[in-house]
This record gives structure tokens, C-alpha cells and sequence, in this order.
């Protein structure tokens, strides 16, 4: 049965065919490219290598970029939750209309979204004149990127969640109760298990949009080298000063992580299932 | 027969397993907060700005030969990324999904790749792609062919940035409609394209559709990679959202939201076409 | 001969799912592949259709190798467990395909066609559902309209894949006389699987056994049902009741009862046997009509329709034994929980060997 094997004839036509044209596709979109990455790496040798990517500014915008991402995830994760929930659960008029909504973040272009939380949060915008009187500043701060980032990273939660809450049999919650239990003892020792792996695939897949996302939050982090440079930005002004390779080096790591990250997610997604089933 | 239940008995049965009313509230009003400082807020914010100069000056904004240059050049690469990443998508999918094979978990893995990597970086590899020493870059350059900095280099950070839209739609739908339709038709002396036009393509209309609107409105909207590609030359390498970016930066609040307010209109559109071929996808995969 | 296997080899990895076939069908023959599932009858059936490719082994239909030909070359009928119907074609157009799918100079026109169709479907008796869609039929229903659509392109062979096993009993039932009833009058080579002995017994003109990719025994169902061939087609084929034991000097020890031996094994040395009796084998009465009688308590009664389920327990005998009596008999002779009958074992069927079931 294997993929180069020339015994077994395939039933169904055209395996060949579509599997030649995928491998080609997939090869000069995707991994070619990629591997420019490695391809202008690889030759700058270890040191420099080294030395491109723990240069304070570059660690600090490391730094930055992950824990915005991961307080996002956190907060995705709640709002996320509770939106799904309310969806699924509740009946109330508009309901339709604010689940539709729910696509709003991942539809609308990241230059658009970032404009808007800019000019919302600047010291003459709507929210951020009120919060400069409260002596808070969120443009130009780690507060603002986290923002954006929510943001960007809801959809992929409630859109995980919905599903999984749907197929939850009513039958459990109400073997549940019959057994005396309250709905909060119900919502945790039941749902909130069964949701678990919906919510952490979601929340990680929303963490690795936030490590990598660039064009919602350029807007409103201000880009201070040290303070709110994100680690997609380092990328960007090391290109512009034609730094190619420091440009590589600096998205070999971030990939590296992203990568780790998607593998073993996966990696928990199969031993889910295989638990399970 | 059967008693119907009464309209007393369906309630008592619906209260006993929903929250009680005070916690519907209580989430449903921290729900709409929610929705008010992320959603409504960012929305009509767009729209405010964007009138806030009268009706004239947002025409003027949004009818000017740079945003039209723009728009021209986001439509042109949507009209080549959409259809290549969906002829792709399709194809992919059957691959994967009608034939057994060594590494598909491993090919359906590296499908997703392009959702792992930053925008940023995905403009950066076709940077390094073309102004590396790699033979292929060098050839393109002697013969004239640019890339980057111009439109296929637009095109070509789009397509990697949208790859996975349509595929990873297909592959799950096809995977639960199974192989029997196929094969019924193979039995019954149908040749592979005709199994292809007659029978698999009419079962995935649906989804490839939907596929389809998705690598659409990321192709619209990207940012990142785009701008890392394209050299921001006005009127000839600025899509949309670089528009609306240069604008912005230039401190012409008004029109560059002016312009925003179209992606805001196609995002809504999206979003409307989303939802109504949901509701065409459960009619028909009610019955399976 | 209309379906020739030759030495049929499949494997599938490391897992051999049949393990050298081969059987002879002749023209006009309903044929009923049985087995428990995994057992490889459905591969088998997928190999003659050339759904699957075999390892080894030839396969010939109507006198002509078809070993090698793609499926749609190969002319036959296949009727799928799931019915398979093309959900977004109309009944019509289901039934219409392999005829609009023939290249342009065998196709018949576009009357000839309907004309076709329409006849199909009035045999399988549902011209009334031309224009529906699959997903507006019952599952008896799908599957008579997969069965027209297999049909319509004039199959050499029929082959179904269990084609009752996903509707209700009821269904099932109508649906399996009718299919018999059809095929007295169309005659078509048909194969069908099937993992239910009673559809296989009722339907098929001829049996064939099939355990761990290989044939046990093949014969009409009368053969197969009185004569099994060995331990597991007997206990296939039907409830039964083993008694494990020794054969020595042309006697069976049963519980701590010893009998007869059958004719064949009368001369046998001394080795383990096995003793199986059908549950309608046994007889039960109020008096003890012979020495072999065993006595045994009533332990439970279970109402199973026209007959009576009994579960014995019976002297000299370590486990209990299922009886299945007519009600009838059930109501003259007064029984009822916890007395005590004479319990005789009509006929009984020994096994010797250590075949695994």
C-alpha cells in the first residue's frame, strides 16, 4: 500500500495524478519557500547565528510577543467559552445575528482591525479619553497589543467549542442531575472535561496567531524598540536595513516554536482520541 | 398514541436542564459587553471616521486613482489566488481522501503548515526565495521577471498565506462522505472524470464554494505578507489594506477609514455568505 | 459457469483477509457468502467486483478472465450495504446513470432510457418515486432503487453486499421474499453477503461458509443446515448446545451420561469431543419414554413468539440446557417454573478435534 508502490493498482482513477499535482503545488508554495528560511540560515554559522537572535532587542521582542499571545489565549479562552456557551445554550432575539458576528475578527483585514483599536484607545478616541482621565494608557503598551490580539484569536475559540457543546448529549446532563448534582457541579465535573481539549486545541491554535501577528498590532503597540516591538517587527526592520539573514535567523526561531507548538498539539489531539474511543 | 407533550410540560422539561434566568442574563449581558468593545465599537467606529468629513470627502477618498489602483490590484489577485488555491484544494483532497497511502497524516500536516507561520515570515520566504543565490532566483532576475516588489510577488505571498483555506474544507467533508458513491459509479461503467464532474463535485459544491469565500476574504484582507512583498509603490504595488495603511500613517484619518469602510462592507458580506451556506450545508447533510 | 474463482489471495498487510478461494457459481444461481464478520466475505465479493485487486488468483466471469479488468469494464451489478445512492441525482437519474455514463455510440436515447428506467423501477415498485430524492426514501426503499440502478445496465453478475443489514427486521424480512421472488423471475448470477444464517437459509439456493478467509462449507442450504461439515458451521448456522467431552469404545460421555456415538465415529480411538444439540432438538415430556431420558428442573421460561425458550437444569449435567418447545406443547403439558420433566436429546452432532470457533 505504499505511496511509491507500483503493485497495487488503485480502484478509483486518478491517484497519480492528483498526487503528483499536490506534491508539486505544495512544494512550490509552501515547503520551497520555506526552506529559504534554513537555506539563508545555515550559512551565516553558528555565532552570528547565536548572536542575531539573544541581541537584547530581538529577546525583548521574543519576550513581548509571547506573553501578549499567551494573556490573549488566556482571555480567548474565557470570553471564548462563555460566547459559545450563551450561543448555544440561551435563546434571545439577535442571537443569529451575533453568531454570525462571531466571524467578524477573522474576515475583516488584521491593517483594518488595527486602525480601529488605535483610534478607539488614542488619547482623543472613544474609550481612550475616558481611560486617560483614569490615568490608563493601553496605545503604545503590552495592554494594547493583548487587545488586538483577543481580537484576532476569538473566532478559532468560539468556532472550536460551538461543535463540541452541540454534540454534548443533553441525555449526560440530565443523567448528571438525576444523580443529584447541581448544575455547577454539573458544568464542571462533566462539560468542562468534555470541552477541555476543544478549549486548549483553540486557545494554542489562537497563541500561534498571536506570536505571528502583524498587521492588527503594528497600529496600536507604537513599535518603542525594548518596550512594544513585537518579534514579527524585528523580522520586518531587520529586512529593511537588508539584514537577510538576521531577518532569517529571527523567523527560524519564532517558526521553530510555532512548529514544536502545532506538533504537539497534534500529538495531544491523537492520544485524546485514541483515550476515548 | 402518543401524548403530545403540552406546551407546561415542554417548559418544565426545558427549565430543569437550562440555567436559571438571573445567570442567563448575567452571562448574556457579559457576552454583548464583550461584543460591544470588540465587535460594535471597531464597526461603527470605521463608518464614523469615515463620514466624519462629510459625503463628499469620503467619495473623493475611495474614488481616487491610488485606492482605485489599489482595489484593481486586490480583485486581480484574488481572481488568481481564489481559483489556484481551489483547483488545488480539490485536487488535494481527493488524493487524500479516495486513495489509502503511506504518510497522508504527514501530507495533511504539512496542508496546515502556511496557519503556523507569521505573515511576516510568509512575505520574508519569497523575499529570500528571489534575492537569495539560489539558482531559481537569479534566473528570474536575469530574464526579467520580478517578483518581488510587484504583482506576482502579491500574488504569490497571497497564495501561500490562503493555501490551506479550501483543502482543509474539503477534506473532512469528503472523508464523511466516504468512497461508495464513487465506486457505485465505477461499477456502473463510469469513467473517472465522469465520476469526478457527476458525482464528487456535485457533493462538495457546497463546501469547495465555502472554501472558496474563506482563501477569498483572507486574500483580500492580508496584510502582513503583502507588505513585506510588495514596496508600498503607490498606485502600482498597494493593495487595499497597504492603502488604507499609508493613509493612515500620513495621518489622513478620514480617507484611509473612507477606504476601510469597503473591506468593512466585504467582511460583512463574508460574513453573511457564511452564514448562508451553513445553513445550505446542514439542509444537506441532514439526512446523513 | 457464471462466476469462476481460482485461488483467491488477499492480503492486506500482514493480515491475510482471504486465504486461497476458490468457488464455482453457476449461471442463474443465487449464491449466499456467510460468515461472521471480518471473515473476508465482503473483500471477496469487492475482489469479484473489482473493487479490490486480488494477491493472487484468477477471476473469470461468463467464461472470460476478468482478473485484470477495471470494475466498469467488468459488468457487473453492486448493490452497497449503505446503499450508496447519488444524493443529488433524482431516483431517475440514479437509475439512469450507467446508461448516461456509456460512450456516445452504445448509449441507448434518451427514450429508450426512460423507457428502461421506468421499467426497473416498476419491477422493484417504485415508479411512483422518479423524481424524489434518496434522501426522501426509507431505507427499504433506497435499497430496492440501488437495486434497479445496479440492474439497469444488464449486470452479468449481481452481487450485494449485505443489502438488509442496515434496515428493521420487519423490512428486512418483506424485503428478502421479495428479492428471492425477483430473482425467480429475472435469473441473473447473483452473490449475496450476508452475516445472518436465517437470511442465508430462507434466500440462497446454494450456501457457502466462510471463516477466517477460507470456505468451510458449501451446499444448499438443506446440506449445510443438516449435514454441517464441521464444528463451526453447525454452531453458525444456528443456537446450539455443547457438551464438552471424551469418545472412547463407540460411547460419548455427556455430562455424566454416556451414549452412543454416531456411525462414523463408532470406531474411533479415545480423544476429546464435542457434542452439539439445537435447542428445537429436544424434546421434552412428562414421561420418561426411554432409558437415555435425562430429568431435568425447569429453571427459567421465556416467551420468544410461537415457540417457548427453557432453560434445564438437568442431573449429571454441569451447565444448563436451552430446549425450545412449541407453545403449544408448552400449554398441554402444563409446565411451568420449577418442575421436573424428561428431557431427550433427538439428535445430537459430535464433533472430535480441537476446532476452534
Amino acid at each position: 500500500m505504499g505511496l511509491f508502490q507500483t503493485k497495487r493498482r488503485n480502484i478509483l482513477p486518478g491517484f497519480g495524478l492528483s498526487m503528483g499535482y499536490t506534491v508539486f503545488y505544495l512544494s512550490a508554495i509552501v515547503i520551497v519557500p520555506l526552506s529559504m528560511i534554513f537555506f539563508n540560515t545555515f550559512p551565516m554559522g553558528w555565532d552570528p547565528f547565536v548572536h542575531a537572535v539573544t541581541a537584547p532587542r530581538v529577546l525583548a521582542s521574543y519576550r513581548l510577543s509571547f506573553s501578549t499571545a499567551l494573556f490573549a489565549a488566556l482571555f480567548d479562552a474565557v470570553a471564548g467559552l462563555l460566547t459559545a456557551w450563551v450561543l448555544v445554550r440561551y435563546r434571545f432575539p439577535g442571537k443569529q445575528f451575533l453568531d454570525a458576528l462571531v466571524d467578524l475578527p477573522f474576515a475583516l483585514p488584521t491593517a483594518v482591525a488595527g486602525i480601529c483599536f488605535a483610534t478607539l484607545y488614542s488619547p482623543v478616541g472613544w474609550l481612550g479619553e475616558t481611560l486617560t482621565k483614569w490615568n490608563i494608557t493601553i496605545i503604545n503598551s503590552a495592554t494594547g497589543i493583548v487587545i488586538a490580539l483577543v481580537f484576532i484569536g476569538f473566532p478559532f475559540v468560539v468556532r472550536t467549542i460551538q461543535p463540541v457543546l452541540e454534540e454534548v448529549e443533553r441525555e449526560i446532563e440530565e443523567a448528571a442531575h438525576c444523580l443529584g448534582a447541581t448544575r455547577w457541579q454539573t458544568f464542571r465535573k462533566i462539560l468542562l472535561p468534555h470541552l477541555f481539549p476543544a478549549l486548549l486545541t483553540s486557545s494554542t491554535l489562537a497563541f500561534a496567531r498571536g506570536i505571528g501577528e502583524y498587521g492588527s498590532v503594528i497600529f496600536i503597540a507604537g513599535n518603542l524598540p525594548m518596550k512594544t516591538e513585537i518579534a514579527p517587527l524585528m523580522i520586518m526592520s531587520k529586512l529593511d536595513q537588508f539584514d537577510y539573514a538576521g531577518a532569517s535567523a529571527v523567523a527560524l526561531v519564532l517558526l521553530l516554536i510555532s512548529f514544536s507548538m502545532l506538533l504537539v498539539l497534534n500529538g495531544v489531539q491523537e492520544w485524546q482520541q485514541k483515550e476515548y474511543r | 398514541m402518543l401524548k403530545q407533550p403540552t406546551p407546561e410540560t415542554a417548559s418544565l422539561v426545558h427549565k430543569r436542564v437550562s440555567d436559571p434566568l438571573p445567570v442567563q442574563i448575567f452571562l448574556i449581558g457579559l457576552m454583548l459587553l464583550f461584543f460591544i468593545g470588540f465587535i460594535f465599537l471597531p464597526l461603527g467606529l470605521v463608518f464614523a471616521q469615515a463620514f466624519q468629513k462629510g459625503w463628499s470627502v469620503y467619495l473623493e477618498s475611495i474614488t481616487e486613482s491610488y485606492a482605485v489602483e489599489a482595489l484593481k490590484l486586490t480583485l486581480t489577485t484574488v481572481a488568481i489566488v481564489v481559483p489556484l488555491n481551489a483547483f488545488f484544494g480539490v485536487t488535494a483532497a481527493w488524493a487524500i481522501t479516495k486513495f489509502n497511502f503511506v504518510g497522508k497524516a504527514a501530507l495533511k500536516t504539512l496542508l496546515d503548515l502556511p496557519f503556523a507561520v507569521s505573515p511576516v515570515i510568509a512575505g520574508l520566504i519569497f523575499v529570500l526565495l528571489v534575492g537569495s543565490r539560489i539558482p531559481f532566483g537569479s534566473w528570474l532576475g536575469e530574464h526579467g521577471i520580478k517578483i518581488i516588489f510587484s504583482t506576482p510577488g502579491i500574488v504569490i505571498a497571497t497564495l501561500f498565506v490562503t493555501f490551506p483555506f479550501v483543502v482543509r474544507e474539503l477534506i473532512p467533508l469528503m472523508e464523511a462522505q466516504g468512497r461508495d458513491e464513487e465506486e457505485a459509479a465505477l461499477t456502473l461503467g463510469a469513467r473517472g472524470w465522469q465520476i469526478f464532474a457527476k458525482i464528487t463535485l456535485p457533493n462538495i459544491s457546497w463546501g469547495l464554494l465555502y472554501g472558496m469565500i474563506l482563501c477569498g476574504a483572507r486574500s483580500i484582507g492580508e496584510f502582513g505578507a503583502v507588505s513585506v512583498v510588495s514596496g508600498h509603490i503607490r498606485g502600482q504595488t498597494n493593495t487595499v489594506p497597504l492603502h488604507v495603511e499609508i493613509l493612515y500613517s500620513e495621518y489622513n484619518f478620514a480617507a484611509s477609514f473612507a477606504v476601510a469602510s469597503i473591506l468593512v462592507f466585504l467582511a460583512l458580506l463574508t460574513v453573511g455568505l457564511k452564514v448562508t451556506m451553513e445553513k445550505k450545508f446542514q439542509k444537506n447533510s441532514s439526512h446523513h | 459457469m457464471g462466476i469462476e474463482l481460482q485461488d483467491i489471495t488477499k492480503k492486506f498487510g500482514s493480515y491475510t483477509a482471504i486465504d486461497d478461494i476458490s468457488l464455482n457459481v453457476a449461471s442463474g444461481e443465487l449464491v449466499a457468502l456467510l460468515g461472521p464478520s471480518g471473515c473476508g466475505k465482503t473483500t471477496l465479493l469487492r475482489i469479484i467486483a473489482g473493487l479490490e485487486l486480488p494477491d493472487a488468483g484468477k477471476i473469470i466471469l461468463e467464461n472470460k478472465d476478468t482478473t485484470n479488468l477495471p470494475p466498469r469494464k467488468k459488468n457487473v451489478g453492486f448493490v452497497f450495504q449503505h446503499y450508496a445512492l447519488f444524493r443529488r441525482m433524482t431516483v431517475f437519474e440514479n437509475v439512469a446513470f450507467g446508461l448516461t455514463v456509456l460512450p456516445h455510440k452504445e448509449r441507448p436515447s434518451r427514450t429508450e432510457i426512460r423507457d428502461r428506467v421506468e421499467h426497473l423501477l416498476k419491477m422493484v415498485q417504485m415508479e411512483w418515486a422518479l423524481k424524489r430524492y434518496p434522501s426522501q426514501l426509507s431505507g427499504g426503499q433506497r435499497q430496492r432503487v440501488a437495486l434497479a440502478r445496479a440492474l439497469a445496465v444488464n449486470p452479468k453478475v449481481l452481487l450485494l453486499d449485505e443489502p438488509f443489514s442496515a434496515l428493521d427486521a420487519k423490512v428486512r424480512q418483506e424485503l428478502r421474499r421479495w428479492l428471492r421472488k425477483l430473482h425467480d423471475e429475472i435469473h441473473v448470477t447473483s452473490i449475496f453477503v450476508t452475516h445472518d444464517q436465517e437470511e442465508a437459509l430462507e434466500l440462497a439456493d446454494r450456501i457457502v461458509v466462510i471463516n477466517k478467509g477460507k470456505i468451510e462449507q458449501q451446499g444448499t442450504p438443506q446440506e449445510v443446515y443438516d449435514h454441517p461439515a464441521n464444528a463451526f458451521v453447525y454452531n453458525f448456522l444456528g443456537n446450539v448446545n455443547v457438551f464438552h467431552g471424551r469418545i472412547h469404545n463407540g460411547k460419548v460421555t455427556l455430562g455424566s451420561h454416556r451414549v452412543d456415538a454416531p456411525d462414523e465415529l463408532k470406531h474411533s480411538e479415545e480423544k476429546p469431543s464435542r457434542t452439539f444439540v439445537r435447542p428445537h432438538e429436544i424434546g421434552i415430556s412428562r414421561i420418561r419414554s426411554s432409558d437415555t431420558d435425562l430429568t431435568g428442573t425447569i429453571k427459567e421460561v421465556r416467551l420468544m413468539g410461537g415457540q417457548i425458550g427453557l432453560n434445564l437444569e438437568c442431573e449429571g449435567f454441569e451447565h444448563p440446557i436451552e430446549a425450545e418447545i412449541p407453545r403449544d406443547l408448552y400449554i398441554n403439558l402444563q409446565l411451568s417454573r420449577g418442575e421436573k420433566v424428561f428431557v431427550s436429546l433427538n439428535r445430537v452432532k459430535v464433533f472430535t478435534g480441537d476446532y476452534a470457533i
